[in-house]
């Protein structure tokens, strides 16, 4: 009993030391040192590994090196750190680096949970962070900070791109099969306000877990609905993994599938023969131009496969921060807002770009079409490019609450 | 169509058959692991890593060698299974009279590894794997469309579950087998070779684990968490089925897939908790397990 009462008490005391530190540690704010210091911290071996992982510290390491791998007269340093996708570890991680370690902008970030947890960290140390993987919507609406710059996409942009045209070409009825997390359900109910907007409806949705092998439930489920349409509002080996479901059970044969979120390496792993003709969103092509082949033929020597959206538009805010870092001539977080925000990002990645008030940077996002098995000249090449959507029609209108 | 209190009979039917799809799938993966886990009394936590490099093994030699499915079936299990006899014989077999924890952490140890390496190598994305020519299509009944290839699990299942069953139950090697769990020394006075039984059973129960493997193959991305996502599931299985008992294990697993897919349909959101909740109730009413003999 003695034992009990004794460790009872240790317990509380560590636990009030410990809501102390928190109430200290969110008053800190970031160092303005003269020395800048990106963090990367991205899904080093996880599900999410191949989209926003390792490529997205080799991607920032090149354009660290592609700067000239100074600025303010001193080294730019590099640290990353696996966020295991998981919440809490990220915003440890995030609270050790801007605390203690004196890291001046957090990138890479993957998995909207995940991106949640670290902004919170961040937004109150005044840190700037540069999400690069992940797609909720909320960073420049509900959440929205003056700390924030979202590059690559969001779940908006993805719905504007791929659902709207399927709904005035006359697919009316939808079906969800979405991912259980912020990000699915961002992407649900962004996808599911244009359907509406434009005259169809949603007849079913299901929330599957992250992870989930095996979707032959949820497509019969969908195949029961009467839908004309099939949506995967997931992402990685979940849209992979529902897609090939729906081609066994044959839903493929009389249903539209649409993927909402698919990235390079979740394109080459679909079966060609299922996934030909299916087309998607996204914010970047390696294959679409030469000043895009350029970049990604070194990012591909480098890293070992070709780059996805998220890479590029590692490099591309990294650059475009270090620029304003330049330009300022302080790591001070709100000066470099202030001027990225005032100079419009133009490189391969960012085109016809703003990046906006909100955090939000406006770019062009491509509508693609998933190439056929014999049409496909090497294993990279698994798009083609229908349409450039420019950024004012893909992305929503910035929320006055919201401009800093 | 058929309803009652708003319930679809032809979509609940279809649910229960993929759940019994998925469940002969989940008693194929857990007879492995029940036989090194209730035989043995070896926690392998690289269950899930050996399932995981069935299906690597499978791709790789389509890939490169063009090895086809047909002669995966029976590749993959015996290199598979040799990987297993190599684990035993060199890592498992030194810490044998330890506490049961240090091949825990050995196999759990292994695992991670095992998976990071195929993840550096591989990429975290998964791979497609062809359904083979005879088993493409599918057949119309009145309630779902049922892809060939989802019946040939079952029956492929089936007539794995039932003859392991058999094989350790039945049969005279099954009799040495559960002799040497009982009492090694005892069996050994009889003349018989303990450790290679021990070494085989784990080469076996491993080689199954590659089987599954090549089976998921077809249906599921392969990717190097394929193996982690899927075995904490099948170790619940085991649990709620009964240490040692392998007709436990198929049955639970045949019983958790049903009640998985009615999940499904019913609350998807608990779908990926559902087995543990069984899990948690079944241990609380019969602490080992509904198949399992008090030891």
């Amino acid at each position: 009993m003695q034992f009990q009462k004794k460790t009872l008490s240790t317990l509380i005391t560590g636990v009030v030391v410990a809501t102390m530190a928190t109430t200290v540690a969110s008053t800190a704010l970031a160092t303005t040192d003269g020395k800048v210091k990106i963090g990367v911290l991205a899904d080093m071996g996880g599900t999410y590994a191949d989209l926003c992982g390792p490529g997205c510290v080799v991607a920032t390491r090149m354009a660290i090196e592609d700067f000239g791998g100074q600025v303010l007269g001193k080294d730019i340093e590099l640290v990353s750190a696996d966020s295991q996708l998981k919440p809490d570890i990220a915003s440890s991680v995030a609270r050790k680096w801007v605390e203690n370690e004196d890291v001046d902008v957090i990138g890479g970030l993957v998995s909207s949970a995940v991106t949640g947890a670290v902004t919170q960290v961040t937004n109150s140390s005044k840190n700037i962070t540069l999400i690069t993987g992940s797609g909720s919507n909320a960073f420049t609406t509900s959440a929205c900070s003056p700390y924030i710059a979202h590059w690559t996409y969001n779940v908006v942009a993805l719905a504007n791109g791929t659902v709207k045209p399927m709904v005035s070409e006359g697919k009316n009825k939808w079906f969800f099969i979405t991912a259980d997390y912020a990000f699915g359900h961002a992407l649900e109910a962004a996808s599911m306000k244009i359907i509406e907007a434009n005259g169809g409806e949603t007849v079913g949705t299901v929330r599957a877990p992250l992870g989930t092998t095996d979707f032959s439930s949820y497509v019969l489920q969908a195949q029961a609905s009467g839908a004309n349409v099939v949506a995967l509002a997931n992402a990685g080996n979940d849209t992979v993994n529902a897609l090939s479901a729906a081609a066994e059970f044959g839903l493929t044969d009389y249903m539209d599938i649409a993927g909402l979120l698919v990235f390079t390496p979740n394109a080459q792993a679909m079966d060609p023969e299922t996934a030909q003709g299916m087309r998607l969103t996204t914010g970047f092509y390696w294959d679409m131009d030469d000043q895009t082949r350029a970049w990604s033929t070194r990012f591909e020597a480098l890293h070992g496969a070709i780059p996805s959206m998220s890479h590029a538009g590692a490099y591309s805010a990294t650059m475009h921060y270090l620029k304003a870092v330049k330009a300022v001539g302080t790591d001070d977080s709100d000066a470099v807002m202030k001027q990225m925000k005032n100079t419009k990002p133009d490189d391969f990645f960012a085109r016809n770009a703003t990046f906006r008030a909100d955090g939000r940077m406006e770019h062009d996002m491509l509508l693609v079409e998933i190439k056929e098995a014999a049409d496909r000249k090497s294993k990279n090449d698994i798009y083609n490019i229908v349409e450039v959507i420019p950024g004012n029609k893909a992305y929503s209108p910035m929320l006055p609450s919201c401009a800093f | 169509m058929a309803t009652f209190l708003g319930i679809n009979f032809f979509a609940l039917f279809g649910q229960l058959l993929i759940g019994l799809i998925n469940g002969s799938f989940y008693a194929l993966l857990s007879l492995g692991l029940a036989i090194i886990f209730g035989l043995l009394r070896i926690i392998n936590f690289a269950q899930g890593a050996m399932y995981m490099l069935g299906a690597f093994v499978a791709l790789l030699g389509f890939k490169y060698m063009g090895m086809s499915y047909w002669v995966a079936l029976f590749v993959v299990p015996v290199v598979v299974g040799l990987v297993g006899i190599l684990i035993q014989r060199f890592l498992i077999r030194p810490i044998a009279n330890e506490d049961h924890l240090y091949s825990l952490l050995l196999t759990f140890g292994l695992a991670l590894m095992i998976q990071g390496m195929f993840t550096h190598w591989f990429g975290s994305s998964g791979q497609s794997y062809p359904v083979p020519d005879v088993l493409k299509g599918g057949m119309r009944l009145p309630f779902m469309y049922l892809p060939n290839y989802r019946a040939w699990i079952i029956v492929v299942s089936v007539l794995v579950c039932f003859s392991t069953w058999w094989m350790i139950e039945k049969t005279k090697l099954g009799v040495y087998l559960r002799a040497g769990t009982e009492n090694p020394q005892l069996l050994q006075a009889f003349g018989i070779n303990v450790p290679l039984i021990v070494t085989l059973t784990f080469g076996f129960g491993v080689g199954l684990a590659g089987f599954a493997g090549v089976m998921a193959a077809p249906v599921y991305s392969v990717s190097p968490d394929m193996g982690s996502n899927i075995l904490i599931i099948v170790f619940a299985i085991v649990v709620i089925g009964g240490m040692g008992s392998i007709g436990g294990a198929i049955l639970t697993g045949l019983g958790m897939g049903i009640v998985e897919g009615l999940t499904k349909y019913f609350y998807p959101e608990a779908s990926a908790t559902v087995i543990f909740l069984v899990m948690v109730i079944v241990l609380m009413i019969k602490p080992s397990g509904l198949f399992g003999k008090n030891t």
